[in-house]
């Protein structure tokens, strides 16, 4: 069984501090859905608002329909699985994943029954009489995860459970974990500070700044079409060019920079005369493509061969620019070359609060 | 003889950490550039030498010699000091016997008031063990994962304070608070609870209070210590999964604390089995506790042997019951001294 959950204009404060600002949305049934941003912009108080360790000073969150106020984190259809995995170190495997059963008063047999058919889910069928501390990282992570699904959550919550562990094995567990939710079929909410995580893994994302929702969109959208300049520059790499916009024509708008005049999309509706930052991705540059709507001169400084890509750092007057090249030859250090870009590659935006 | 040797060690100890000191300066002058191996190298010809010194007269002076003399006097019987050492100076168990039958000889009836003592003492440490954990586990609980830092300070500085004072005049302060027209008995018949005031020290209630406050302290801080090396997050995984707040104790936090929990039990344990202040300052006209009966066997009645036959007697229960609480907890004595 899974629900949706839905946060009606939730507003968490502590003391003076509001750590999540007027938060709504809803997260359908069955949805991987990924809470995005940096440390402190109140990704984690949403979860425990969910989870119920948190209770919201203003608004409602609803899991199912039903409104969570007054319900303890023990009597919700919810399960969080810990940044710290938080596994009881003086149980063993088996009994970790199965403590949620024993404490709702299920039989031994059927708790034996349940906790096999969990460890064998999480591919570890044969680990159930070890310790804790006697298992590796990756195994640890996905004991949490049987001890979570074994309450039988229609919400499983996950607080960065992936940060500890090194990346390749970080990348494993990206599959794993998104492979778990198909299987299962629940509802997955996952919180994250780190990009790759959350545009692998999500159906949609909410990118958070500064306790306040900025945007909600699946990776695509989130990446190819910010609405913010947090979005915009937080998301992917990005050129960010400051200045004030001279002209709007056709959803796009002009904008007076220190390159120059540039064009760019204008999905906020800005207006003539509005301040504004223009950002570009580092791989829509184009070195030589001069039949592009905006053309800037550069001088080419340092290289950085990545494989499938060259990164290129330029300097165009006193700004410096980065370009990303996969397929062109890249160009000489020290040589001065135009940029392209189109218009339609360019978004321009308010500049960011704060 | 054991107790000789042990005061004029005693009495030297003072000159030969002076010497040590010394003799390790010297020598350190002198051998600057040619490095010792090992623990030396580690530690510095100065401070290495200290420590070996420091650590090898505490084990000796403080802890082996009177504990051997102790149990060496135990099984010899009580001379006249010019008879000491000549033929009727022979080892004997009267000490013990004395202890179980209140004689030396006869053993047709049993010492039914020291063994009666004995006992009683045994059981109200174990109670005050007890007691003092019920209530310091809350405590620490609060302190360890609730307070934030200031109320944890404030805490804290109310919790030590009492005991900067000596232990003897805590336990007259109890006297003042329990007597029968102390401050409890004043606020009592002020408020009309009792008629009469109520003989908290007849009753041994002050002793019994004086003796669990005695020694909270050292139940206090190991709970504590044990309790705040526990990541929250167990706590809130455990709620998470469903856990009322008992079976979160239960299962995760009292599990997590067992070190902790052992070792503030055996210290409360036996302080309290030993200790002699509260009992004497606080106990009731007919309440015999084993301590002043032990120190009356040396002072009133100089009798040195046997009070070291009781004090070994009352040492050896202690010892049973921490291996007791160890085997009981799955535990090493290296895990509970952490």
């Amino acid at each position: 069984m899974t629900a949706d959950v839905e946060l009606d204009a939730v507003t968490v404060r502590f003391g003076s501090f509001t750590a999540v600002e007027d938060a709504r949305l809803r997260i359908a049934p069955g949805e991987f859905f990924s809470f995005l941003g940096p440390s402190g912009c109140g990704k984690t108080t949403i979860l425990r608002a969910i989870s119920g360790f948190v209770a919201p000073t203003e608004g409602q969150v609803r899991i199912g329909g039903r409104d969570m106020a007054g319900i303890g984190p023990n009597r919700r259809p919810t399960a969080l699985i810990f940044q710290s995995l938080a596994l009881f170190p003086m149980m063993s495997v088996a009994d970790n994943v199965g403590y949620g059963l024993r404490v709702r008063g299920v039989p031994r047999r059927a708790r034996r029954e349940a906790v096999d058919r969990l460890l064998h889910l999480v591919a570890l069928g044969d680990q159930g009489a070890k310790r804790v501390d006697e298992l590796s990282g990756g195994q640890r992570q996905r004991v949490a995860i049987a001890r979570a699904l074994a309450v039988e959550p229609q919400v499983l919550l996950l607080d960065e459970p992936l940060s500890a562990l090194d990346l390749k094995l970080r990348q494993h567990m990206r599959r794993e974990l998104r492979d778990i939710q198909r299987r299962v079929g629940l509802t997955f909410i996952y919180i994250t500070h780190d990009q790759g995580e959350a545009l692998t893994m999500s159906d949609r994302i909410a990118v958070m700044n500064q306790g306040r929702i900025e945007q909600v969109g699946d990776g695509r959208e989130v990446y190819e079409r910010p609405l913010t300049a947090f979005v915009a520059g937080f998301v992917g790499e990005s050129n960010a060019l400051a200045g004030r916009v001279l002209a709007t024509a056709d959803g796009q708008a002009s904008i007076e920079t220190a390159l120059g005049v540039l064009r760019g999309r204008n999905p906020t509706g800005l207006a003539a005369g509005d301040a504004a930052t223009l950002f570009v991705r580092p791989e829509a540059l184009e070195p030589g493509a001069v039949a592009l709507d905006n053309q800037c001169e550069a001088m080419v400084g340092d290289m950085a061969f990545e494989g499938s890509v060259t990164h290129v750092s330029l300097l165009a007057g006193a700004t410096p620019l980065m370009a990303a090249l996969s397929r062109q030859a890249p160009p000489q250090r020290g040589e001065r070359v135009t940029l392209g870009f189109a218009a339609r590659d360019a978004v321009v935006l308010a500049p960011a609060r704060g | 003889m054991g107790s000789a040797l042990g005061h004029s060690l005693a009495l030297a100890l003072p000159f030969v950490v002076v010497l040590g000191f010394w003799l390790a300066a010297m020598a350190d002058r002198r051998r600057r550039t040619t490095p010792a191996p090992g623990f030396f190298q580690r530690n510095g010809p100065v401070i290495g030498t200290y420590l070996i010194v420091a650590v090898g007269l505490w084990a000796i002076v403080i802890i082996a010699l009177p504990l051997i003399s102790m149990v060496e006097l135990s099984f010899r019987p009580k001379l006249p000091p010019l008879q000491m050492g000549g033929p009727r100076d022979l080892y004997t168990l009267d000490n013990y016997r004395y202890f179980l039958f209140g004689s030396a000889t006869d053993t047709s009836h049993w010492n039914v008031t020291h063994l009666h003592a004995f006992v009683l003492t045994i059981v109200a440490s174990v109670l005050v063990t007890a007691f003092d954990f019920a209530f310091c586990y809350p405590l620490a609980f609060f302190m360890a994962q609730v307070a934030r830092p200031a109320r944890l300070r404030i805490l804290l500085l109310m919790l030590i304070a009492p005991y900067w004072i000596n232990e003897v005049l805590r336990a007259f302060a109890f006297r003042v608070i329990f007597g029968s027209y102390g401050v409890l008995n004043r606020a009592l018949l002020g408020l009309g609870l009792v008629h009469d005031p109520v003989d908290f020290i007849g009753l041994d209630i002050a002793m019994y209070a004086g003796l669990a406050y005695a020694y909270l302290l050292l139940m206090v801080f190991p709970l504590y210590n044990a309790i705040e090396n526990l990541d929250r997050s167990q706590i809130e995984a455990a709620r998470d999964l469903g856990a009322p707040w008992w079976r979160i104790h239960r299962d995760v936090v009292i599990p997590f604390a067992k070190p902790g929990i052992a070792s503030g039990c055996t210290l409360v344990f036996m302080l309290t089995s030993g200790a002699l202040a509260a009992p004497l300052i606080l106990g009731g006209p007919r309440t015999l506790w084993f301590t002043p009966i032990v120190y009356d066997r040396f002072y009133q009645a100089f009798n040195w042997p046997q009070g070291s036959a009781y004090a070994l007697v009352l040492l050896l229960t202690c010892v049973v019951f921490v291996l007791a609480v160890l085997r009981a907890t799955r535990l090493s004595l290296g895990q509970i001294t952490r």
